[in-house]
């Protein structure tokens, strides 16, 4: 078990200094230059580059389902009536350890280091912080270094609980995170944790009592409701219009 | 020669240029080191094993060095000097500028001609079909959603989901009730722009990212729809066998027909003549599209369209009802969106939810915003370079001589479109066209800069 355990630490952080150091290139040579440019080039150019990553893992490492053993398999039998049992597998709870972990160090960095006052003063007012001494460019690059890392931690949970990981699996999970940070408010921490779970709610419950085919369609139709009903998200900061 | 020697730094910074290089080449074995070195395939057992590929990566870290060298060394110095000495920039447009609009649309016109007289029916099958059919169905996508985007601002990602719409109007109604392309053309628009309100309603308070989410979502609806609603749409199977286009019924298609094309006009059977008709069929509902829009800028609604995306404050202060003009420029968007889609089910004979991906809806807001926001012409030059320079992609066979047999170039068409869609976007962030023509002007009429024109907060 402890080498278990060792063995996807070190795959975790050496996915995430690789995935790292992509979005740091990524950043340098498809995002910087269009900074302060208008709002839809870096859109296109991210969408571009979304299109270029996932068909270079395609060439590189071909485009079938990539299968590895079962690293953790035990489970904890919660209760057990009429021969059903409740149970939580250990798969779940190092999920919800880690999510729980990097939830706090994260906000930690961004409610109370330099970096992370760095990054709530540009996403304010970027002209403003750059005139009172904060280096802008290096704040983005590093949130942009934050992001992958996380997403590489994501996408290593994925892989150790599904089993199966795919070139074009990013697409789904990437678009329910955009989702998820959009239904929960833009620009909160925990908007973006609510907004994942009620995510994840919506689909497990349709999927039990409806039907699990229209499971998508229910998390994007709760998505549109909440947004007209609330169109700054659950927690998001509703918007100053400025004349 | 001498305004070079007075230049402060003279010659290159070699070694500068080379701290850069082994830079550029760490990053690049970072980058591309361990994606590229490993590869993993699975052995009889279903096992992964790993196989070690450093030959390749050392090629392309040299390529980075190398190419990072030399750009430092000499191509940004020499931009730098260009820049230095570039005088005022001359105004006199060359003939092929000033008449670009003409000469594209005469091409357009004879190039099914062109094509048949050089290389005879059988062979104009592919050149007419998958470069010119192909991309005019993008340019008319890219001109309907133009609408939305480039003059209403209103960002929507989910504009397949009309193309959709349209598409399995035509298929369904065609294989159910026999109706004809004619009579199913302009429903499956009313259709597609009745969904267009129908989205149109809940997105109204929305703008920016919220906004770009909502629709994304909308078409993804769609498409899960399509899949899973089986007794009607038939699942990821698709409809197939959907009736041909004739022309109102005196000429067809099929040969078996008395009326076939071939026996009229005393022509050998071929399918070349369907693909030339099919030509000019979306080549006229492209121009009709950019007919309906030239128009409409002229009109009352355009020039609300145009104000809401510069301003929607002041756009109400002026008492324009924003509800109405968002509401029509998702409706005729959808309409056009809707009619390009009936016509690509005619076109294949077969719709399946697999043609209305997320990627679909992305390369068209890819080819507006790479053509220019709001520029007609600019559109039709970004369709036909990123749809027809994928399509070339498929022709390079000969790459299979140079890297061997194993080699298909084919699975590099999608990395090359994003990165050209990259490449673009930072090369030209407002797009291949710069200039905008406005509707509205005083005493004369002048291009503007593309950079003057707001893209809207929606």
């Amino acid at each position: 078990m402890a080498s278990v355990a060792l063995a996807l630490l070190i795959v975790m952080v050496v996915s995430m200094v690789l995935t790292s150091l992509m979005s740091w290139t990524i950043e340098r040579v498809a995002y910087r230059p269009l900074r302060g440019s208008f709002r839809l080039a870096p859109l296109i150019s991210a969408i571009g580059m979304s299109i270029v990553l996932s068909n270079f893992v395609q060439v590189a490492q071909g485009p079938r389902n990539k299968p590895v053993p079962p690293m953790v398999t035990d489970t904890i039998v919660l209760m057990e009536r009429n021969g059903f049992a409740v149970t939580l597998s250990y798969k779940q709870i190092i999920i919800m350890v880690v999510t729980a972990v990097l939830l706090a160090g994260f906000w930690y960095v961004v409610q109370k280091t330099p970096l992370g006052r760095a990054q709530r003063a540009c996403e304010q007012d970027r002209k403003m912080a750059a005139l009172l001494g904060v280096n802008v460019d290096r704040t983005i690059s590093l949130t942009f270094v934050m992001g992958a890392a996380l997403a590489a931690v994501a996408g290593t949970l994925f892989l150790m609980y599904y089993g199966v990981v795919n070139f074009s699996d990013g697409f789904v999970p990437g678009v329910k995170a955009f989702t998820a940070a959009v239904l929960g408010g833009i620009g909160s921490l925990p908007g973006a944790v609510l907004g994942g779970l009620l995510i994840g709610l919506i689909e497990t419950f349709w999927s039990g009592y409806f039907s699990i085919d229209y499971k998508d369609v229910a998390a994007f139709s709760i998505l549109a409701i909440v947004l007209i009903f609330m169109p700054q998200g659950i927690l998001g900061r509703p918007e100053v219009e400025k004349v | 020669m001498s305004a070079e020697m007075e230049r402060p730094v003279a010659g290159p910074n070699y070694a500068a240029a080379a701290r850069d290089a082994v830079l550029a080449g760490v990053i690049a074995l970072g980058v591309f080191g361990p994606l590229i070195g490993f590869k993993t395939e699975q052995n009889m057992n279903n096992q992964l094993v790993v196989e070690n590929r450093w030959g390749i990566v050392i090629v392309i870290v040299a390529i980075v060095v190398i190419g990072r060298f030399l750009l430092k060394a000499f191509v940004f110095p020499a931009l730098v000097t260009r820049k230095a000495n570039a005088g005022p920039a001359s105004t006199d447009e060359s003939f092929f500028k000033r008449n670009f609009k003409t000469i594209g649309l005469a091409f357009l016109l004879l190039y099914p001609v062109i094509i048949v007289s050089m290389l005879g029916y059988q062979q104009s099958i592919k050149w007419v079909d998958n470069f010119g059919i192909q991309i005019l169905i993008y340019v008319m996508l890219g001109w309907g959603l133009n609408i939305v985007v480039g003059l209403a601002g209103l960002l929507d990602l989910g504009y397949v989901a009309f193309y959709a719409v349209g598409a399995y109007s035509y298929a369904l109604l065609s294989s159910h009730f026999g109706f004809s392309f004619w009579l199913l053309l302009p429903l499956s628009g009313i259709l597609a722009a009745m969904w267009g309100v129908i989205l149109g309603f809940p997105v109204l308070r929305l703008r920016g990212d919220y906004l770009a989410i909502v629709t994304l979502a909308f078409g993804e609806i769609i498409r899960l729809v399509l899949i899973n609603w089986r007794e009607v749409t038939n699942g990821s199977a698709g409809i197939s066998s959907i009736p041909k286009v004739d022309i109102f019924g005196w000429i067809t298609f099929n040969v078996a027909d008395p009326t076939y094309i071939g026996k009229i006009l005393d022509l050998p059977p071929s399918s070349a003549y369907y693909k030339i008709f099919l030509y000019y069929l979306i080549l006229a509902l492209a121009l009709f599209t950019a007919f309906v829009t030239l128009r409409l800028r002229r009109l009352p609604i355009g020039r609300a369209w145009e104000a809401l995306r510069e301003d929607e404050v002041a756009c109400r202060s002026l008492g324009i009802n924003t509800t109405n003009t968002k509401l029509t420029a998702f409706a005729l968007g959808a309409m056009f969106g809707g009619f390009a889609g009936s016509f690509f089910a005619a076109r294949q004979g077969f719709v399946s939810p697999e043609s209305f991906v997320f990627l679909e809806s992305a390369v068209i807001v890819a080819i507006v915003v790479l053509g220019g926001m709001g520029s007609m012409v600019g559109v039709a030059i970004a369709a036909a370079a990123m749809i027809g320079g994928t399509e070339i992609l498929r022709e390079l066979s000969f790459l299979k001589a140079v890297f061997g047999p194993e080699f298909n170039p084919d699975q590099f068409r999608m990395l090359i479109f994003g990165l050209a869609m990259v490449t673009i976007m930072v090369w030209k962030p407002r797009g291949f066209v710069g200039n905008r023509e406005p509707t509205a002007f005083l005493h004369e009429k002048k291009s503007v800069s593309g950079s003057l024109v707001q893209e809207g907060h929606g």
